[in-house]
């Protein structure tokens, strides 16, 4: 069963990477992409970690993709031609993937048997990640707000620059 | 039950889809989404390898990488707003200002 929904939220969230990829439309491709980070927050939920689940859909395919769709919103307003594609660009992608598909699946092979089973039926510990947060990593949690003060600021200066016109 | 190596293949599976997608796509916004599912393939592994060596460690560091990854975002997406308020184009192709 559970073997079951994880094959269904697989093939959900890579498809929504290969739509997202085919798709030319912009907007699109952002659907597609909400698509899979909420397929991808169900496969977080059966390896046990049912916060981090939350946090994926709500921030990832929440927050920040909003944030995409506005600036979206934004630029296709004006800039409304579509996406052209060169072809030979996308054979070589193509084998590139291929081979770094073939390269990491090379490098993972050895520890791949060993891994053990997961499922949902395990006990979720969101009390001891919060503690964890708190105590052993208190420091670098400090040192992210730090970052996000950072890149708010970065951002609201960015955005509000005139262009030369 | 699922065996934990499904997930870790799952993850390659999205990486390499990212990376493809990074050079498939030739505007900066899809390319900016790209660098998003490849951050996202990171971050099941790292939950993948929490999970198969029983420790929570990983989950937290998942929160940092999410919390990077969000204002990687708000910033990423200001440089494009200020990019198209100059260029009035996102193609990539039209930023040749560098090329010799």
């Amino acid at each position: 069963m559970a073997l079951i929904l994880f094959l269904i939220l697989a093939s959900l969230s890579a498809g929504g990477v290969v739509g997202m990829i085919v798709s030319r439309d912009r907007a699109h491709s952002v659907l597609f992409l909400v698509l899979a980070f909420a397929a991808l927050g169900g496969v977080f939920g059966l390896l046990d970690a049912p916060f981090v689940a939350a946090v994926q859909v709500l921030v990832y395919a929440g927050a920040i993709m909003v944030l995409f769709v506005f600036v979206i919103m934004m630029v296709n307003r004006r800039d409304g031609r579509g996406i052209e594609k060169k072809k030979s660009v996308g054979i070589l992608a193509a084998v590139l993937a291929i081979a770094l598909f073939a390269e990491l699946l090379l490098a993972v092979r050895e520890i791949l048997p060993g891994m053990g089973n997961a499922g949902p039926a395990g006990g979720a510990d969101t009390a001891g990640l919060g503690s964890l947060l708190f105590e052993k990593y208190l420091y670098p949690l400090e040192i992210t707000s730090i970052l996000i003060i950072a890149a708010l600021t970065g951002a609201i200066s960015l955005a509000g620059k005139k262009g030369p016109k | 039950m699922i065996p934990t190596a499904f997930f870790l293949v799952l993850s390659i599976v999205l990486f390499v889809l990212g990376v493809a997608a990074f050079f498939i796509k030739r505007d900066l916004i899809t390319m900016f989404m790209a660098v998003e599912v490849m951050l996202n393939s990171a971050n099941l592994a790292f939950l993948t390898f929490a999970k198969s060596s029983a420790s929570l460690d990983g989950q937290v560091i998942v929160f940092f990488v999410v919390t990077v990854a969000a204002a990687e975002a708000a910033v990423g997406l200001a440089i494009i707003l200020v990019v198209f308020k100059r260029k009035n184009s996102i193609q990539c192709d039209d930023l040749d200002d560098m090329k010799g």
